[in-house]
């Protein structure tokens, strides 16, 4: 890669990123070794006690962890973008949505939701018009509930709208 | 001869119409799957699996299995028209496929590489029939030692036989372990791990993992990616696919080798894109032709699409006759298996005749529908990739959610399934693979109970995993296939020096 495209891109770098990702690795290595020993981690009249095995695997997982920071540290070829500003907006922008998404389904219901999320993805991503915004948005969540509750009888979480409709 | 009757007797079972009918819709499914981004074997069966909870646990994995062929079918589509392999393993379909198709040649590129499919699937499949109640009478005399021995080479090969960095891919494994501990121990009944979450007391399923990793992971890393759709029409006629058989015999040796690469790639459970990625750096390496590799070169659309489709169907082997699953997909497949009230494992093959021989019939005929399918059904499935990504996308996250939610009903394991894929699309960025993680949650509680009884019988000696020729003899693979990278740079340095 070039200087004046490395300029042009600006996000965190591979290296940071991967240290980072490593040492969460390495907590959570350190979390399941000390749930284990609170289960014991010795030998009971049962046998190895609950907490043997696993306090091993995150002894594992907590030295790999130290061995990539090292590597993350030391071989990752500093300029490295993880991703530029622009990709992580764009994954964010999908993120988000999502996120408040899978929030408001207890509340909601998956149908509801669902309509909300396809007619934002697609008027605010896509900028198609209404017509076929509200086609497929609510389309989509009627078929999905067709196939599910009248065909194969899957009960999936409803709302209040859903009780208003008396579905 | 007993497996001939019983092979028989599953053909019988499949040729049922409700059993055709599943077959198809499965197939086509898959297909769909295949094609679109986000959406893979593995998830995608993970997601229909509660479809199948009302139906007959053969009909349901003839479908859940045609979902997983029609998949792999799907992959090529997209590489050879879009240059978007929609699976990891069909990457090295794009190399020659894509130039054929700009072209022109795109109806003989896809037509290749739907035989080779099929002919790397038959291969498998028969490698299955004639191997797999072999393997699963020998393994009916496996102790805990034995069984844990067989877990461990399957997640050695993962180490030292995979592409990424084998720390990376120990942390990812043990992640797995760790996922799997958490909750109710089997053997004590103690809970341990949940830190006072209640949510946490039932573990996490894999189901979840899987339809996060693959699926929202997927999602992400396409959004990053900016996908532009530029496709290259297609229409295939029977002219252009009677042209392309003729042609095909010619490459025999490929395909054959291609086979027995693909086959050995899955059963050690390195998987279909490995296998693809390896018999297509052979062929080129070994063909007349191999100058010409990348710019449209039919043997190159043969060689990795021959290996992906036997190494995807050789990872059934294990997971039927041992119960350990060699891909991802494979482990969704037998978490059906456990859902519908079976044991996976050797005694499949003694207790559930009817079940094994009906998938393995099925997956002879739904290979063979599957390339009748796909060859007559191109333009459809192209079509589907057409529709843009604003539109699939909150579709396919809509479709995640609700696989997600009715695996257990809960609505948390949907919070979990978006964490899940948030933790994919940075791992899979930061080249640490998925698929140990994975295998590692399913067969996470199995593993330990091997492992724990082994030691109780034992009093707490690591030698009974030496106990005897056939435990330390996989002990040993196992330890060569941890060790192998070291093995083979040792190797070829000793090979240099006399050289130089």
């Amino acid at each position: 890669m070039n200087e004046v495209s490395q300029q042009a891109r600006r996000g965190p770098s591979q290296r940071n990123v991967e240290i980072g990702v490593a040492l969460v690795t390495g907590l959570l290595g350190a979390v399941t070794m000390i749930g284990s020993w609170q289960v014991g981690i010795g030998w009971g009249v049962e046998g190895p006690r609950a907490g043997f095995f696993p306090f091993y695997v995150g002894l594992i997982i907590a030295g790999c962890s130290l061995v990539n920071v090292v590597k993350a540290a030391s071989e990752t070829p500093v300029g490295d973008l993880f991703a530029d500003y622009g990709q992580l907006g764009s994954v964010m922008s999908v993120m988000i949505p999502t996120a408040i998404y899978v929030a408001v389904i207890p509340y909601t219901g998956i149908y509801a939701a669902s309509i909300v999320l396809i007619a934002v993805f697609m008027k605010w991503l896509g900028r198609y018009g209404i017509a076929l915004t509200l086609a497929i948005s609510i389309g989509v969540p009627v078929s999905i509930f067709l196939m599910f509750e009248k065909w194969f009888l899957v009960s999936l979480p409803k709302g209040p709208i859903e009780d208003l409709l008396g579905l | 001869m007993e497996d001939v009757v019983n092979l028989f007797h599953g053909f019988a079972v499949v040729l049922q119409p409700f059993n055709l009918a599943v077959m198809v819709l499965g197939i086509v499914l898959g297909v769909i799957i295949g094609v679109l981004p986000g959406l893979g074997g593995a998830n995608g069966i993970a997601i229909l699996l509660p479809l199948t909870f009302s139906m007959s646990p053969t009909s349901a994995i003839i479908m859940l299995s045609c979902i997983y062929w029609g998949a792999l079918f799907g992959g090529a589509i997209t590489s050879v028209l879009f240059n978007i392999p929609g699976e990891p393993w069909s990457v090295a379909t794009t190399f020659d496929g894509h130039p054929m198709a700009q072209q022109g040649r795109a109806g003989e590129a896809l037509t290749a590489a739907f035989t080779s499919s099929f002919v790397g699937a038959l291969f498998a499949v028969i490698v299955i029939t004639l191997v797999a109640p072999l393997v699963a009478l020998f393994a009916l005399k496996f102790g805990p030692a034995e069984k844990f021995s067989v877990f461990f080479l399957a997640f050695c090969s993962f180490i030292g036989m995979g592409k990424e960095p084998p720390f990376k891919t120990l942390v990812s494994m043990m992640i797995g372990f760790a996922l799997a501990a958490v909750g109710l121990d089997s053997v004590t009944g103690q809970l341990r791990l949940t830190f006072g979450f209640t949510d946490f007391l039932n573990g996490f399923d894999f189901l979840i993992a899987v339809i996060g990793l693959f699926g929202i992971g997927e999602i992400l890393l396409t959004m990053e990616e900016g996908l532009a759709f530029k496709g290259k029409a297609v229409a295939i006629n029977p002219r252009v696919v009677w042209q392309t058989w003729l042609e095909l015999p010619r490459y025999w040796m490929t395909s054959l080798r291609s086979c027995l690469i693909g086959c050995w790639m899955g059963i050690s459970p390195a998987g279909a894109t490995p296998a693809s990625f390896m018999s297509y750096g052979i062929a080129k390496r070994i063909s007349k032709r191999g100058f010409n590799f990348g710019k449209g070169e039919i043997e190159g659309v043969v060689a990795p699409e021959t290996a992906a489709h036997a190494a995807g169907t050789a990872a059934l082997l294990p997971m039927l006759s041992l119960g350990v699953p060699g891909s991802p997909t494979a482990a969704v497949l037998l978490g059906g298996l456990l859902i519908w009230g079976l044991q996976p494992g050797p005694l499949l093959f003694v207790e559930q005749k009817d079940f094994v021989w009906g998938l393995i019939a099925s997956m002879y005929i739904g290979n063979l529908v599957g390339l009748i399918i796909v060859l007559t059904m191109v333009p459809l499935f192209a079509a589907i990739l057409r529709i843009p990504f604003s539109v699939i996308a909150p579709v396919i996250l809509v479709i995640c959610a609700i696989g997600a939610y009715t695996v257990h009903n809960s609505t948390f394991d949907v919070v979990m399934m978006l964490v899940f894929g948030i933790v994919g699309y940075v791992m899979k960025k930061c080249d640490y693979p998925l698929a140990p993680m994975v295998l590692a949650i399913v067969l996470g509680d199995k593993a330990e109970e091997a492992f724990r009884q082994s030691l109780l019988a034992s009093q707490g000696h690591l030698a009974v995993f030496w106990s005897n020729g056939l435990v330390g003899s996989i002990m040993a693979l196992g330890l060569i296939s941890l060790f192998w990278p070291l093995i083979q740079g040792a190797w070829s340095r000793m090979r240099a020096r006399p050289a130089s």
